[in-house]
């Protein structure tokens, strides 16, 4: 009860944090939307329109920072982030729901493969210890770990996209003269959209979950409730699966948990490279639009998600290892 | 933060760190360890790149224009690209930001880990459980939205603000190792006995506690670089960085929003994305090493025939 009590009191500490950062750091730059949005316009908004518009996206400069504050806290809290600047005059939250699906679709399958795959490849190279898979997939996977993703998300645009005249589509989420619907055209037209960008994040993440995986097995295979289990004679693979993988595989699940938690936020540069019109994209256009309803709302989104994902994946170890709930 | 750091993490907490002789071991992994070498010797040749880049090209000036899009050929052994700049010269005067940035954040980042991480242990107390939380708190904040956010504003790609920005966001992981590791050694004789003899706190952090973290250290170091470079390619890619600069992700930026590829100037594209990654993996192998240190679980096993 304790623990979870901590847990709980670090979430709402954490939480507060961040909204507090993502509400200062812009009000301690340079510039603000509705002078954004004047520049946009070249001097087609007199100045009173200026303060009308000042007003209509609550960033009354008028008031002390510190009602501001407690007003942004309120806000946040009940979910109103205001009008959306660069999709004006829709809702930030309308923009929001548009963006996210494409995210969690696209990222979130794509980690729940890494993870089954990674973790199943990892823990045979674990158990054959100098087989081949062990002495291959390590290094090759700690120099994968070390590329810049966004660059195997070209490099692949360059061979499959443009080495093949198109038979894979570089750009966008589906293609713009289809009809967005549940029919089967559109629905693979949205599938072959996400194959590049999907493969890009699998390349680059699946190699973290090979090393841990295979760390864990090696350092569980030393324990005596193996070689008891071999002296018992039951058969390899049975031993590899239920008494190796199964305490390796723990430490991994709370991993697990907290990288679907950074699901959100996990690939905004390959978004940015193919045009995804996800969450991470959604990012991108609002900082370069000095867009600042939108993208305090993308963070606090993006926080949160992340923020929920730590403390399931903290209950998830607590379940899991006893050790870890009478430590604390 | 990579996995490869994650596990760098776990198994040095758990190798209690007897070893007192400072840096025993670093230079013997390295030298010993077939992946450590071969990145060590990837680092040298990049550092050399960016101490003396016209030991590998004529060109001077890396801005020099030249015709445009010429493919690679003798003249210019990656081509010019659509600005009529060599890639190769660009590639190797690209080396010295690239890599003075990931040496600066590791740097940085390394001093506010260990003062951070170490003096939350050796302190205790409130004073520890305050310091946890701000690192903890770091910790799970997503840092690339929050770089992302911050670099805009900030007026992004001054090199200052490019570097204290990914060392706010980069200390918290090796605060949290080295706290660990502190913690562990917390209570052992030698500190007992430093205390006895009324050492001040900031001798036994420097002279008993740290010369025992030199390779966790090393490894935070390591992992932080990597994380710098990545991190900041990927701000300079997205147009965030210094758009005049001269780097690899500058590059990256500019190939990108020429198309290069759909124009037939891959090696634009292929080029400084390559040279992060050897870089990077030049920093991910040295890891390695250190890992093997950390945890001689790890170590390569002799090859025995036992039974087959």
């Amino acid at each position: 009860m304790r623990f979870i009590v901590r847990r709980l009191g670090f979430f709402l500490i954490t939480l507060w944090v961040a909204l507090t950062l993502n509400f200062f750091i812009p009000r301690l730059m340079p510039g603000n939307p509705a002078q954004a949005m004047m520049a946009r316009y070249k001097g087609r908004i007199n100045p009173d329109a200026l303060k009308a518009l000042e007003v209509a996206f609550g960033l009354d400069t008028q008031k002390p920072l510190l009602v501001q504050y407690v007003e942004y806290l309120g806000n946040t809290v009940t979910g109103h982030f205001g009008v959306s600047l660069t999709f004006f005059p829709q809702p930030v939250s309308e923009v929001v729901a548009q963006a996210l699906p494409w995210t969690l679709g696209l990222v979130g399958v794509t980690t729940v493969i890494a993870f089954l795959l990674g973790t199943g490849i990892g823990m045979i190279s674990g158990w054959r210890r100098n087989g081949i898979a062990d002495s291959v997939l390590p290094p090759v996977f700690v120099i994968t770990s070390a590329l810049p993703y966004f660059w195997v998300g070209l490099i692949l645009i360059m061979v499959f996209s443009l080495g093949t005249n198109g038979a894979l589509p570089s750009d966008g989420g589906y293609d713009q003269t289809l009809n967005p619907g549940w029919n089967a055209e559109f629905i693979i037209d949205v599938i072959k959209h996400a194959i590049l960008p999907s493969l890009s994040i699998l390349i680059i993440s699946i190699g973290g979950w090979i090393l841990t995986m295979r760390n864990n097995v090696v350092t569980t295979v030393a324990e005596d409730y193996i070689r008891m289990a071999r002296a018992k004679g039951i058969a390899d693979r049975k031993i590899m699966i239920n008494y190796a993988a199964r305490n390796a595989v723990l430490p991994n699940l709370a991993g697990f948990a907290i990288s679907l938690g950074f699901v959100v936020s996990g690939a905004i540069l390959v978004e940015f490279t193919f045009n995804y019109p996800g969450v991470g994209y959604m990012l991108l256009s609002a900082v370069t639009n000095e867009d600042y309803p939108l993208m305090q709302a993308l963070f606090v989104l993006i926080t949160v998600t992340v923020l929920v994902a730590v403390l399931i994946s903290d209950f998830l170890t607590a379940l899991l290892d006893p050790r870890v709930r009478s430590a604390s | 933060m990579s996995a490869v750091t994650a596990t760098a993490a776990e198994t040095a907490v758990e190798a209690p760190a007897t070893r007192i002789r400072p840096g025993a071991g670093v230079l013997r992994a390295v030298v010993g360890n077939k992946k450590a070498l071969a990145g060590a010797i990837m680092l040298a040749i990049f550092v050399i790149a960016a101490i003396v880049p016209q030991l590998f090209t004529t060109i001077h000036n890396p801005n020099q224009q030249f015709a445009q899009m010429l493919p690679p050929g003798s003249g210019h052994l990656l081509g010019t690209n659509a600005f009529g700049q060599d890639i190769w010269t660009q590639l190797v005067y690209g080396t010295r930001q690239s890599l003075f940035v990931c040496v600066m954040v590791g740097v940085l980042a390394s001093v506010v880990s260990i003062i951070i991480g170490v003096s939350a242990a050796y302190l205790g107390g409130l004073g520890e459980d305050l310091l946890s939380l701000l690192t903890d708190v770091f910790l799970v904040i997503p840092a690339l939205p929050l770089i992302i956010v911050i670099a805009a504003y900030a007026g992004g790609g001054k090199m200052p603000v490019l570097i204290g920005v990914l060392v706010i966001t980069g200390w918290s992981y090796g605060a949290r190792q080295l706290r660990a590791q502190a913690m562990s050694l917390r209570n052992r004789d030698f500190l007992e006995s430093a205390r006895v003899r009324g050492e001040r706190a900031s001798y036994v952090i420097v002279f008993e506690i740290l010369p025992t973290m030199v390779s966790l250290i090393a490894a935070n170091f390591l992992g932080i670089a990597l994380y710098a470079l990545l991190t900041e390619a990927g701000l300079q890619f997205i147009g965030l960085g210094n758009s005049s600069a001269n780097s690899w992700g500058t590059m990256l930026h500019w190939a990108q929003t020429n198309e290069a590829l759909q124009t037939g100037q891959q090696w634009w594209v292929i080029a400084p994305g390559l040279a992060i990654g050897l870089l990077g993996a030049s920093f991910a192998l040295l890891n390695y090493a250190f890992d093997e240190i950390g945890n001689p679980a790890l170590r390569p096993v002799r090859r025995r025939k036992v039974r087959r």
